[in-house]
């Protein structure tokens, strides 16, 4: 079952909008002879200050929907009143059929959400006219393109991280199950290492004890503990097994196969995290950019009336 | 010493308690005497906590003892108190020991050498003072017993359990917990219980917490204190004697009547038969003037029935005329198409104007015009429409009506039908849409029946099976083949043809063998597919309503390919050498069959996405999802597990997510999520008590209001799609901006403490009321999220690679 990504959704639908777009305004800029010159208050830097504006209430409203789902509660109401036996009316079928396979799918808003924000990168510039200052306009025009930018790693994530999750995880159901299976194995690794010397029992200790899996944010991106007790114990366990009788040595593989499976299960585990982190880190960025451009965009609109 | 009463009532159950009370009631002098220690003795023995149900439950209440399903402990408390509010003269401990005497002047002998005089005598003391024992050396021994209080009782015993009915499945189940158990069943399968505990048990026995012995009895139980264990019991199974020891024997065999004891107050029984009841009048009474016989001795095991058997007596001991509690209703029903007769005229017209229904005993007919509607559609006015998804079941009692068939080029035919014939069998057996759309032509009367009543009808009535079969085998044929062959066609396709059915797995053909006859399906889904290369391969998805087998009949070959049951399925064999004189005579069948051979000569192959490992499809089968009608999956090359569809369903159902993203097992890049998947014939339906699932018309399953929060339906289904949560009823969805700073993540938090508000069953309804469609699928941000058939899932593997829109 494969399913089209979010670019290609609808056969480029909205790539196709946006292309149509871009070319439109940068044709339309190279042919423009207006007398001021190319900024934002000639009669072509409004209509693509407008046109960026209605753009940018699109991509917002895509925070709205995906946040609320719309649920249409009069037909709520009408149906459960309804019985199971008694039949629907033929028009709310067809209006129900319409909208499953024409409404819009929050897919569809974030196919457009992506390419009309790419958009935005070429209308917002022209509408400068590529006159920037250290002023409340150029403030907006930074945080929109730093929004942009991160949405753009987003669009990356998207689409590159899921197959490596799904790889990543191979069989194992769920994420608590393989924590489960690592504290099975911590278990058994315990109970195997008592025959053992001290300094073995110590190193499967620690590992059992100081492995953490997640941390801080730049380990949760990392996938990295620094000296991981339980990496360091596979390490140590292969010199320390050199020195034991040749009686030990089964009971000790068995022991040493344990950690091993253990180090690989955690390494697993630790990608997860990093898959799940650098999937949703960023719109700890993008989300505070998206306002604060929002709040600056309201003041530099508010601001060109005073120019008036 | 000898008092003296006008009533003496011998039996505290609910039919003797109901008689009493109402006697109470009324004022007359009585008395209600009870062998044991406990008013409604039988009940006070249950499990604990066990659900008591009300059927039949159109049937209403005419005692002024209140009844309605609930727990064990539930009704004892408020029959308790009927019992103290009606001053009911109870005496406990009284064995009766002899009746002698006749109307006006009977003396009632109790074992404590009382009499008592009294004018009538009302006998209600069941079958439960006469279980069956095991017949057998050892039948008495300590710890033989027939019955279990509570289950928890016992701890780390090894327990043999007899008996494959409802009591004796339940106890095993409930004894499992802590024990080892064995259960021995005369049987070869567990048929007698009921689907909910038959299933609860296959799991069991699954998961090895029952062994069962089927075909086996106990041959005789020797007390063994030995290996530390109490009994030794020496068991006959098919394999041999199997020696089996064990702590405990617990036998369920169910009851007869105290035949003895009866034919020593003079009663007499109609034949020898153990089981059989004693013979009565209409109005209850014995062969003995004056001694009525109420209850399950009375032939009537349900305890509604009892109490109002308890009511009625008294109102005929009095030399009232009584109406059967279910007259009223049945002459609504029936005054809609005929206001002059009566009930019993009308019953009559349906059992001549319904020939499927002329079978049944007064009784059944009763209850299933109860359960069902009487419809008056006008001229012109539809019953159903193609596509639709509903499963009852219609008679026709007058009129003329039209069915218009979509044939499968598109085409629509049309047909009539009248007076004498049913409909809607297909949807009732094959669990899909409707394949037509029916209207009235005349002024017709129709008799709609519920799905659950006609399907106990069709499993309990033998002669209303054959009848449906015997319809429902010639449109399965017109259905699946063409709608346009002549009746005398169709009469000869179907010489010797059978009805198959297969459990889901079930091979139906292998590749290799000699062909036996053309497959219909009508019930269930099959998987087609063809060894190449020492691999699997699956070829094609099969659902009802269509044939498949045709290529060996044709091309005179051994089967090509194998074919496997996707679920439980049922088909219609049309034997080899009639299908292929058929064919010699047909011309339009022939070119029907050979259009579809030479379609299926290709071979085209179910596509592998991404040409991932193994095959998709025969995973998804494997998971139960050739019963599903809509199942969710879930693209992992695409979900970046923001868990947004949980939480769009979270707030679309009172703040808990209906399904669990993660959890569910993953093939390649598919991922099937715990949910629901909207059965063809849904599990979660088959035992509901207060009957509140239901299946809408375009299709959803859903639970209405009113669960009792039983949890059969949670236990029922196989696919944990089912939850038992206490809602809030106050739940408000979040706003945007709370919404916004994270506070709208569906969450553990949205669950109530368990002792808050009463716990019931929810499950995904696919956001029916949601014209948009489900919210899971409609939130998804990446489009990674489905919901899909597996026939449309099929024909997109199998057409094209192109992506699932």
């Amino acid at each position: 079952m494969q399913r089209s990504t979010l670019l290609k959704y609808k056969n480029y639908r909205y790539f196709k909008a946006a292309s149509l777009l871009v070319i439109f305004a940068v044709m339309a800029y190279l042919f423009d002879q207006s007398a001021t010159g190319a900024y934002g208050g000639s009669w072509l830097g409004y209509l693509f200050g407008i046109l960026s504006a209605s753009i940018v209430v699109v991509l917002m409203l895509y925070g709205v929907r995906k946040r609320l789902a719309p649920i249409r509660t009069e037909r709520r109401n009408l149906l459960n009143a309804l019985s199971p036996q008694q039949k629907v009316p033929d028009s709310r079928k067809r209006e129900a059929n319409w909208l499953r396979h024409h409404g819009a799918t929050l897919q569809g808003w974030l196919s457009a959400h992506a390419y009309l924000g790419s958009a935005l990168v070429v209308l917002a510039t022209l509408h400068t006219g590529f006159q920037f200052g250290w002023n409340i306009h150029s403030l907006a025009y930074v945080l929109m393109m730093s929004a942009i930018i991160s949405g753009c790693y987003g669009i990356y994530a998207y689409l590159r991280f899921p197959r490596l999750m799904t790889a990543n995880m191979g069989g194992i159901g769920t994420f608590d199950s393989l924590l489960l299976e690592i504290d099975n194995l911590d278990k058994q690794a315990s109970i195997k290492s008592l025959q053992f010397s001290d300094d073995i029992c110590a190193i499967v200790l620690k590992a059992r004890q100081g492995t953490r899996i997640g941390g801080n944010l730049f380990q949760q991106l990392t996938a990295y503990q620094r000296n991981c007790p339980t990496s360091q114990a596979v390490q140590q366990l292969q010199v320390l097994g050199k020195n034991l009788k040749y009686d030990q040595l089964k009971s000790f593989d068995d022991l040493y196969s344990v950690m091993a499976h253990k180090e690989s299960l955690v390494r697993r585990a630790r990608l997860d995290v990093m898959y799940k982190a650098r999937l949703g880190f960023w719109l700890y960025l993008h989300t505070p950019l998206s306002i604060a451009f929002l709040a600056a965009l309201i003041a530099h609109i508010v601001a060109i009336f005073f120019y008036w | 010493m000898t008092e003296k009463f006008k009533i003496a009532i011998i039996g505290a159950g609910p039919a003797g308690l109901s008689a009493a009370t109402h006697a109470a009631e009324l004022g007359i002098s009585h008395v209600l005497l009870e062998a044991g220690q406990h008013p409604a003795n039988t009940i006070h023995k249950y499990q604990k906590g066990k659900l008591v149900m009300a059927e039949p439950a159109v049937l209403p209440l005419r005692s002024p003892m209140a009844f309605a399903a609930g727990t064990r402990e539930n009704i004892l408390e408020t029959w308790h108190e009927d019992i103290q509010r009606y001053k009911v003269n109870l005496r406990l401990g009284a064995q009766v020991d002899g009746i002698k005497g006749e109307r006006g002047d009977f003396h009632v002998t109790l074992s404590s050498e009382q009499t008592i005089n009294a004018e009538f005598v009302v006998l209600a003391i069941g079958l439960q003072g006469n279980i069956n024992k095991l017949g057998v050396q050892g039948e008495d021994l300590p710890n033989v017993q027939y019955q279990l209080d509570d289950p928890e009782e016992f701890k780390d015993e090894t327990i043999v359990v007899v008996g494959g009915g409802d009591a004796g499945v339940e106890n095993a189940l409930a004894l499992a917990q802590q024990n080892r158990v064995i259960l021995i069943n005369r049987e070869e399968e567990f048929s007698r219980c009921k689907e909910g505990n038959f299933l609860m048990l296959q799991a069991a026995i699954k998961a090895g917490r029952i062994e069962p012995r089927v075909s086996a009895g106990i041959d005789h139980i020797d007390a063994d204190t030995e290996n530390g264990f109490l009994l030794r019991v020496v068991a006959k199974t098919s394999e041999g004697v199997e020696i089996i020891n064990c702590h405990r024997v617990i036998a369920r065999l169910g009851a007869s009547p105290p035949r003895k004891l009866l034919e020593s107050f003079g009663v007499k029984f109609p034949n020898s038969d153990i089981s059989s009841a004693p013979e009565l009048s209409e109005q209850y009474e014995s062969n003995v003037p004056g001694l009525y016989i109420i209850g399950a001795l009375g032939g009537c095991p349900l305890i509604k029935q009892a109490l109002n058997h308890g009511y009625e007596v008294i109102e005929y001991i009095l030399g009232n005329p009584v109406v059967a509690a279910d007259e009223p209703l049945l002459k609504q029903k029936i005054s809609s198409f005929n206001a002059s007769c009566s009930v019993n005229e009308g019953l009559a017209i349906i059992r001549r104007n319904a020939p499927i229904l002329a079978d049944l005993t007064a009784l059944q007919l009763r209850e299933l015009l109860l359960e069902s509607c009487v419809l008056t559609p006008r001229p012109n006015e539809t019953i159903f429409n193609y596509d639709d998804y509903t499963s009852s079941f219609f008679s026709i009692l007058e009129g003329e009506l039209a069915v218009f068939v979509k044939a499968k080029d598109g085409s629509e035919i049309y047909f009539q039908t009248k007076a004498g014939n049913f409909f809607g069998e297909m949807g009732l057996i094959s669990g899909r849409r409707r394949s037509a759309t029916i209207k009235a032509i005349t002024d017709c009367v129709l008799i709609e029946t519920p799905r659950r009543s006609m399907l106990k009808l069709i499993n309990s009535v033998e002669s209303v099976r054959r009848k449906l079969d015997e319809v429902s085998m010639k449109r399965v044929v017109r259905n699946c083949l063409t709608n346009t062959l002549p009746e005398s066609e169709l009469n000869y396709l179907l010489q010797g043809a059978t009805i198959r059915r297969y459990k889901a797995g079930d091979v139906l053909f292998h590749q290799g063998d000699k062909a036996d006859g053309l497959y219909l399906i009508r019930r269930g889904s099959v998987i087609i597919s063809q060894m190449t290369g020492g691999k699997e391969d699956v070829l094609s998805y099969v659902i009802t309503g269509n044939y498949f087998g045709e290529m060996a009949l044709i091309s005179d070959k051994p089967r090509s390919k194998t074919a496997r049951a996707a679920s439980a399925t049922e088909v219609v064999l049309l034997k080899a050498p009639v299908v292929i004189a058929a064919l010699e005579r047909n011309t339009d069948l022939r070119d029907l069959l050979a259009a579809r051979y030479r379609e299926n000569a290709h071979d085209k192959k179910m596509i592998e996405p991404q040409g991932k490992p193994g095959n998709l499809f025969t995973f998804l089968i494997q998971q139960g999802v050739g019963e599903a009608t809509d199942v969710l999956l879930i693209d992992y090359s695409l979900c970046i597990r923001c868990n947004n569809c949980e939480t769009a369903c979270a707030n679309t159902h009172g703040g808990i997510s209906l399904f669990d993203r993660e959890a569910g097992p993953t093939h390649g890049h598919t991922h099937l999520p715990t949910s629901c998947r909207h059965c063809e014939h849904p599990y979660c339906m088959q035992d509901c008590p207060p009957n509140v699932i239901h299946r809408s018309v375009n299709g959803e399953v859903f639970i209405a209001d009113g669960c009792i929060g039983c949890s059969n339906c949670k236990n029922n289904c196989p696919y944990d799609a089912i939850q038992m949560v206490a809602v809030d009823p106050k739940f408000k969805k979040p706003g945007l901006w709370q919404a916004l700073l994270g506070g709208a993540n569906h969450d553990e938090k949205n669950r109530l403490p368990d002792d808050d508000l009463p716990k019931k069953a929810i499950k995904c309804d696919l956001c029916k009321d949601n014209v948009s469609g489900p919210a899971c699928v409609r939130s998804c941000p990446t489009g990674a999220a489905l919901r899909i058939s597996p026939e449309a899932l099929s024909l997109t593997m199998r057409d094209s690679s192109a992506a699932l829109e």
